[in-house]
């Protein structure tokens, strides 16, 4: 086989930077595929998006072009992968290791575990030019530095000594990428860079990649689930399901005019205005908030406290009868704290709380408030017992309710299960058998089985696939419809705010910084908090509102 | 459930099959100790000091004649019954005291590890030593003295498991549902703890076996005449030249004992694993 | 870095504490009066309230206690009931002799089950792993003394290569401290190895699951650099600690090889004492190792920030 062309020489004008041809990824032996057949072909400083739902394949065929799957996966016979016209798949190991970092570069999607916690930022970056460049220590040292000004990290010389664990999230992800783009490669794979970051801390990366690839001809394939960030950033798009492509070609004909039945799905799951009803706008005030503060108590050392932390001050704000706040925010913004506060997780160290006009305190509660506010949690993977059965869970709430009998307790769990859209069967089985979106749909059952009157939900949909996500913002909606509950909807995805607020605030660094309905903040946000939120959201509506072209 | 048992064993290695047989056996072994020995432990006959197996002494004779075969079975119960006893005093005293430490942390915490680490600066074996030469040996002695000396690693993995468990989302929303502390704790957070409790429980069963078996062979721990597979090994030292087989009878037991209980344990911890949330 | 040294010293002192009380505690439990054994059977009621009052016995209990932890302090640990020696230089003399055995021990093991253990994660599932598993699971079932007998039996009796009892120093005659001492350290080697091995091949495949690993090989890093330069340090953390345990049990199951090799060390004082009744031997012992079980775990903590550098965040 041909060698592969080194730094110098460059592939060929016409020829594609990488064609994948009928890549399948098989399990071991078996004839199950975690890849089915797929094509695609990315030209020189091209842009390219593997889009899909988890178990769609994307990352595994992403991780095939390396030949970094991991065991038992292995890529088919009969697969093709060309990079720069020499097929990748018929090399042996020695000459990939040629081609992984110097023409082919990595990014990956936790930036808390993808760098080496043990080896200062500094070595890291030099590790990948000293395995593939003749540069000497010194010239190693002034491109790292060179590099780390360019992505505007404060004190470049400190960072290069100092640790990952010195770093926030975003940070850690601008660095991994600037280590990666110092070695100029003619590929760049990133599999779902920001996925865990937050909106603005997303925004900044995603500028960042694009820039430095558009710099060095960077050709550009990127794994995500997130169809307003393809939309705005990458020119075509290859929507993945169950190992095969489904559909393909650009991402502005694919989303606006979606052909196959499962893309259309994708688009409109996409939280949007459009999908709900009229707006709540009137009701007499239930929850009040007036001048809250809480500060978080330094960590206890041995004989000293760390200093504390303020998590918000001077907050106020009201929410009515029946209607749905949502609380926006990036983190560290303190909107999970207020939510916290609400139902008596955090005690808060000056201000007021109100409920139904009553003073409200969580130290000393009114009988009877337990059952008027309740809160469904953020992870649907920790948030139930593993060791209680579904029934077990939706009905111990009932538990505390007096005068009733089991097997009215029974009938009410039933009744409860139902209305979330869970049958019977489910009321004995373990929360490990069931999917994300079934245990959410189950938190949400046991905040509601006391039938409350106020109802925070903590990023309720965040860690659920898209269409997963649309199911369970409709059932929140439906169900409030139905029981008349308010809800006080925490979230950093404007997008999912948008489809469920009746009016919206906005949070910066424990405070809110602008208030409004929901199309007064969408519409016309006054703040550049709110505008740079709103700008940085990528949201689908605003995206084909506006004639604006993709790249 | 039948059928999901099965597929599961199946799915299960030939060597958590193979320790969870041994581990049975030798159970049945102690249990029916009693009735499946051939002769009498205790019964000397100096006739046939030292002599290898033959008819009458399926496994040879001791020093004083006794028929080993006997002595390893009535050996197996004497470890077997001490284990058992001394594995269920440390986990219960363990526990308890680690999910109080876990739970409520601050001073209580830390007064309550500063003690459990001094007692961990005693390796079991070392504190039971200490023990036993204040008590002189004696089987009870035995299990008070391990017992107290395996407690505080119960203590640590309790109070660890209760520390990540109280972080999830589960126990707060327990507290948010309207529960008490109290039953938080009793209904949420203990019964998580169950699962790696149920493995140190595991393997502590065989660290006993040994503890126990190094102290007998001190002479420190089950007095003789009452045989002991430590105590047998002793006993024999001075004879190893003219009768080897005494050494390696005991040992052996000891050997295949332990091997079936780390075996168990190991499928035990590969069994909970993926059911468990969480558990480092 | 200095404030994390200083506090960790901090925390192990209250632990001394407590040791050198539950030591005293357990001392003063022995039955019989301490005074009456010191003289002996045919002492007088005279003689022997005399000796009360010398040895303190009349003052109250943690009076007792604050002049034996000062006596503690200032190297004074008593005399030998037996052979009237004072207790601190005799047992130093004897834990040199368990020392040099252990710490030979716990190296070699280290070198051999580190790089075995870390090579079974790799190869996980494979064949090399099942056999490791395999060998490692067998060692830490095997009794000590069982196969320090078996040792003797075959190399000492009917190989005749090795000689069976004895002991010498190493600064005495090395060849011949090497012959009497291979023994005991092989079977102490074999022990550990189990522990040791299963504990780096645990925290190998933990580590290696990580992205940071596969980050590695897609910069273009071999396996070999990517084992040594990115996994190696992290899975060492874990195994470090408990070399540190095992380090510090040791001390104590030394008792055991010790007995089965006759070697004059430490372990062997204690279980002799503890025959012959002479319990300020035996408190010497174990104030001595217990103090040096909370020595070796400040050792171990303070070596960790090296390996992982978020510990002193």
């Amino acid at each position: 086989m041909s060698a592969i062309s080194s730094p110098q020489t460059g592939p060929k004008p016409s020829q594609p930077t990488l064609a994948i041809n009928n890549l399948s990824v098989r399990i071991g032996d078996s004839d199950r595929c975690v890849v089915r057949d797929l094509s695609l072909s990315l030209p020189p400083g091209g842009t390219l998006a593997l889009v899909g739902e988890s178990g769609s394949g994307k990352t595994m065929a992403a991780r095939a072009v390396l030949g970094l799957l991991p065991s038992p996966l292995r890529v088919a016979q009969g697969s093709q992968i060309l990079f720069e016209g020499t097929d990748l798949c018929q090399q042996p190991e020695s000459a990939l290791r040629r081609v992984r970092g110097a023409r082919i570069g990595m990014v990956f999607q936790e930036p808390m575990v993808s760098l080496n916690p043990s080896m200062s930022i500094g070595e890291q970056m030099a590790e990948g030019m000293r395995l593939h460049t003749r540069l000497s220590r010194a010239e190693i040292r002034d491109r790292s530095l060179a590099m780390l000004e360019r992505i505007r990290i404060p004190n470049p010389g400190a960072c290069l000594s100092a640790y990952p664990h010195e770093f926030s999230g975003g940070m850690r992800q601008r660095i991994m990428l600037a280590s990666v783009m110092l070695l100029r490669p003619a590929l760049l794979i990133a599999d779902e860079p920001t996925t865990a970051l937050d909106t603005l801390v997303s925004r900044e990366v995603l500028d960042l990649m694009i820039e430095l690839t558009h710099e060095n001809n960077t050709a550009v394939l990127l794994i995500s689930h997130d169809l307003g960030m393809v939309a705005r950033y990458m020119r075509d798009v290859v929507v993945m399901k169950d190992g095969a492509a489904v559909e393909q070609g650009t991402a502005s004909s694919v989303l606006r005019e979606p052909a196959h039945a499962y893309t259309r799905r994708l688009v409109d799951a996409l939280p949007r205005r459009s999908a709900t009803t009229a707006r709540r706008t009137t009701g007499a005030p239930l929850v009040s908030v007036h001048d809250l503060a809480i500060t978080y108590p330094g960590r206890q050392r041995l004989f000293s406290r760390s200093a504390p932390t303020e998590a918000m001050r001077g907050v106020s704000l009201t929410i009515r009868e029946g209607e749905t706040l949502a609380l926006v925010g990036g983190s560290g913004s303190g909107k999970t704290t207020l939510g916290r506060a609400l139902v008596g997780l955090v005690q808060p160290s000056a201000g007021q709380m109100r409920f139904r006009g009553q003073p409200l305190d969580w130290r000393m509660p009114a009988p009877g408030l337990r059952q008027q506010i309740q809160m469904v949690f953020q992870d649907p993977y920790s948030s139930l017992d593993p060791r209680q059965r579904i029934g077990a869970i939706v009905a111990e709430p009932l538990r505390l309710e007096p005068d009733l009998s089991p097997a009215a307790r029974r009938e009410r769990t039933e009744e409860m299960l139902q209305a979330v859209g869970l049958d019977g069967s489910f009321m004995d089985r373990l929360p490990h058998q069931l999917s994300g979106g079934q245990r959410q749909r189950v938190a949400i059952a046991r905040a509601l089985v006391r039938k409350p009157a106020f109802v925070v939900a903590d990023e309720p949909v965040s860690a659920l696939d898209m269409t997963v996500q649309a199911q369970i913002l409709r059932l929140i909606r439906e169900l409030q419809d139905r029981m008349g509950f308010a809800c006080l909807f925490v979230s950093h995805d404007l997008g999912a705010v948008e489809q469920v607020a009746d009016r919206v605030a906005v949070m910066q660094a424990g405070r809110i910084v602008e208030e409004g309905t929901r199309d007064a903040i969408f519409d016309a946000p006054e703040n550049p908090y709110t505008i740079a939120l709103l700008e940085a959201a990528m949201l689908i509506d605003r995206r084909f509102g506006q004639p604006e072209a993709a790249q | 459930m039948i059928a999901q048992t099965f597929r599961s064993l199946r799915a299960l290695r030939i060597n958590a099959l193979l320790g969870l047989g041994i581990v049975l056996l030798v159970l049945m072994v102690a249990a029916l100790a009693p009735w499946i020995s051939p002769m009498d432990p205790l019964q000397i006959n100096l006739r046939a000091r030292l002599a290898p197996p033959q008819e009458g002494f399926p496994l040879g004779a001791d020093e004083f004649g006794r028929d080993v075969l006997s002595r390893l079975i009535a050996g197996a119960r004497t470890s077997v019954t001490i284990a058992l006893i001394t594995v269920c005093v440390a986990v219960v005293l363990g526990s308890f005291i680690g999910v109080i430490a876990g739970y409520r942390r601050g001073w209580t915490d830390r007064l309550l590890m500063i003690v459990n680490d001094s007692m961990l600066a005693f390796p079991g074996l070392l504190l039971a030593l200490g023990i036993m030469a204040v008590f002189g040996a004696s089987r009870n002695g035995i299990i008070v003295a391990l017992g107290l000396a395996y407690s505080p690693v119960v203590v640590r993995v309790v109070r660890g498991s209760v520390m990540s468990i109280r972080e999830r989302e589960y126990i707060e929303a327990s507290r948010v549902i309207g529960n008490s502390e109290w039953v938080t704790m009793l209904r949420h957070v203990l019964p998580n703890c169950l699962a790696p409790v149920l493995m140190v429980a595991t393997m502590m069963f065989g660290w006993v076996i040994l503890a126990e078996s190094a102290l007998s062979f001190l002479g420190l721990g089950v007095p003789p005449p009452a045989p002991s597979w430590g105590n047998m090994l002793n006993t024999a030292r001075p004879h190893i030249a003219q009768a080897p087989q005494l050494i390696l009878f005991p040992g052996l037991c000891i050997t295949l004992t332990l091997l079936g209980v780390n075996m168990l344990g190991d499928a035990v911890r590969d069994w909970m694993d993926p059911k468990m949330e969480g558990m480092a | 870095m200095v404030r994390f040294l200083l506090l960790r010293l901090f925390t192990a002192l209250p632990t001394l504490i407590v040791v050198s009380l539950m030591v005293f505690v357990l001392m003063r439990n022995i039955p019989g009066d301490p005074a009456a054994m010191m003289l002996g059977d045919l002492a007088e009621p005279g003689q022997v309230a005399a000796m009360r009052s010398a040895m303190g016995l009349d003052r109250p209990l943690p009076v007792q206690y604050l002049i034996w932890a000062g006596n503690v302090l200032q190297g004074d640990l008593g005399r030998s009931i037996a052979t009237g020696q004072a207790v601190l230089p005799l047992i130093l003399d004897r834990f040199q002799v368990s020392a040099t055995i252990v710490l030979v021990a716990v190296a070699l093991a280290t070198l051999i089950a580190v790089p075995a253990g870390m090579l079974a994660a790799w190869r996980q599932d494979r064949a090399t792993d099942i056999g490791i598993v395999s060998a490692a699971t067998l060692s830490m079932s095997i009794p000590s003394f069982w196969l320090g007998l078996m040792f003797i039996l075959f190399f000492g009796l009917w190989l005749g290569w090795l000689p069976v009892v004895g002991y010498t120093s190493f600064a005495r005659d090395f060849w011949a401290a090497a012959t009497y001492s291979l023994m005991p350290v092989a079977t102490m080697v074999l022990i550990e190895f189990g522990a040791i091995a299963r504990m780096a091949r645990a925290s190998t495949i933990e580590v290696a699951r990580l992205d940071y690993i596969t980050h590695a090989r897609a910069k273009g890093l071999s396996e070999r650099q990517v084992i040594w330069r990115h996994a190696f340090r992290n899975a060492f953390a874990p195994t470090w600690t408990l070399i540190g345990l095992i380090l510090a049990s040791l001390l104590a199951n030394i008792a055991v090889i010790e007995t089965v090799f006759t070697i004059p060390g430490l372990g062997r004082l204690l279980i002799d004492s503890i025959y012959a009744r002479d319990y300020p031997v035996v408190q010497g012992c174990l104030l001595l190792v217990a103090f040096l079980y909370v020595a070796i775990n400040l050792l171990v903590d303070l070596v960790y920030p090296l390996l992982d550098p978020r510990v002193t965040a």
